[in-house]
């Protein structure tokens, strides 16, 4: 047989910049980004125009973000308006580097790039941002530290120390370290989600369509579709239900 | 040949507990439908939170036998 396909775990490193290896996954990251901000950018000029001449997007956009403004309402309640940017940022940057490796050309593009001891391999020159460990532990210890530092702005340093900690039950200083502990498995756990969905769905397609080339690929695009929309929405839905314990008053 | 026994041996094993838990979860979210349908919308949310939850430790083994596999 032929090659393997290429797998690995590790995002391949392509060039560097003043010994600062930037791989792949950062590359993917990077692109995402400009397209995102440039989508906010137009969103944000489209709603200064006269409603007449407004584009479609203008009105995709609207219908996206007043779902979401529901969905988390059933959470949130009227605390919602405070909250919408962290949570709406999260689910659209994850959603849209969910899909971005299901694009042709992403992970099919190889470059060659020069190893340690001069031999040359071929790497993929760009790869699905969530696919690689470092975003999604970057995207878990923001939702965990955003959710506690919303909770000691919303009820003041003393009551949220009172969450975990008590100095009237002595049992609390058993139970309180339980507790944080638990924000550090939270962090884990949302990170190795993302992550292993998404991976998993890199390697499902690249084998399938190692071993038959021709259609067979296509229902395993759309169960990708469907994971990468479940997983931000997952991711945000947890982080919006943090928030609100966070912030609720009474305990 | 020990290393392809125990990347398939670490899928399985870890994967047989989460099932369960996923349909245990989706049986009481449709029984409780049933006997409450005004309260459907706020029951599918968090039946689709908890099974995100269960489905999470599956992903935990996946994520083990790939690195036993590829590393």
């Amino acid at each position: 047989m032929e090659d393997k396909p290429h797998i690995s775990l590790k995002a391949d490193k392509i060039f560097e910049i003043f010994d600062f290896p930037i791989t792949n996954s950062i590359l993917a990251v990077l692109i995402v980004l400009i397209i995102f901000l440039l989508l906010a950018v137009n969103y944000f000029f489209e709603s200064k125009k006269q409603p007449n001449k407004r584009s479609n997007i203008y009105y995709l956009f609207n219908f996206i973000l007043k779902s979401l403004y529901k969905f988390f309402y059933s959470v949130l309640g009227e605390e919602t308006i405070k909250y919408f940017p962290v949570l709406a940022s999260f689910f659209l940057f994850i959603l849209l580097q969910n899909w971005f490796w299901l694009l042709p050309g992403v992970g099919s593009i190889l470059i060659k790039i020069v190893g340690h001891h001069e031999e040359h391999h071929l790497v993929p020159l760009l790869r699905g941002g969530t696919a690689d460990l470092n975003t999604t532990l970057a995207l878990g210890f923001l939702s965990v530290m955003i959710s506690n530092i919303i909770s000691i702005r919303a009820l003041g340093f003393k009551n949220y120390v009172a969450r975990f900690y008590r100095i009237k039950e002595p049992i609390s200083f058993f139970i309180g370290t339980l507790e944080i502990v638990s924000e550090f498995s939270k962090m884990i756990s949302f990170s190795f989600r993302l992550f292993g969905n998404i991976f998993a769905g890199e390697v499902l397609l690249g084998v399938i369509a190692f071993l038959i080339p021709l259609l067979v690929s296509f229902p395993f695009l759309i169960l990708e579709l469907f994971v990468g929309f479940i997983q931000a929405l997952v991711f945000t839905m947890l982080t919006c239900v943090f928030i609100s314990l966070g912030i609720s008053k009474n305990h | 040949m020990i290393k392809t026994i125990m990347v398939g041996l670490t899928i399985v094993l870890g994967s047989i507990f989460p099932a369960l838990t996923i349909g245990k979860i989706g049986a009481q979210a449709m029984e409780s439908i049933g006997r409450n349908p005004e309260a459907e919308s706020g029951i599918r949310t968090t039946m689709i939170l908890a099974i995100a939850f269960a489905e999470a430790i599956a992903i935990y083994a996946l994520v083990v036998a790939l690195i036993i596999k590829f590393v």
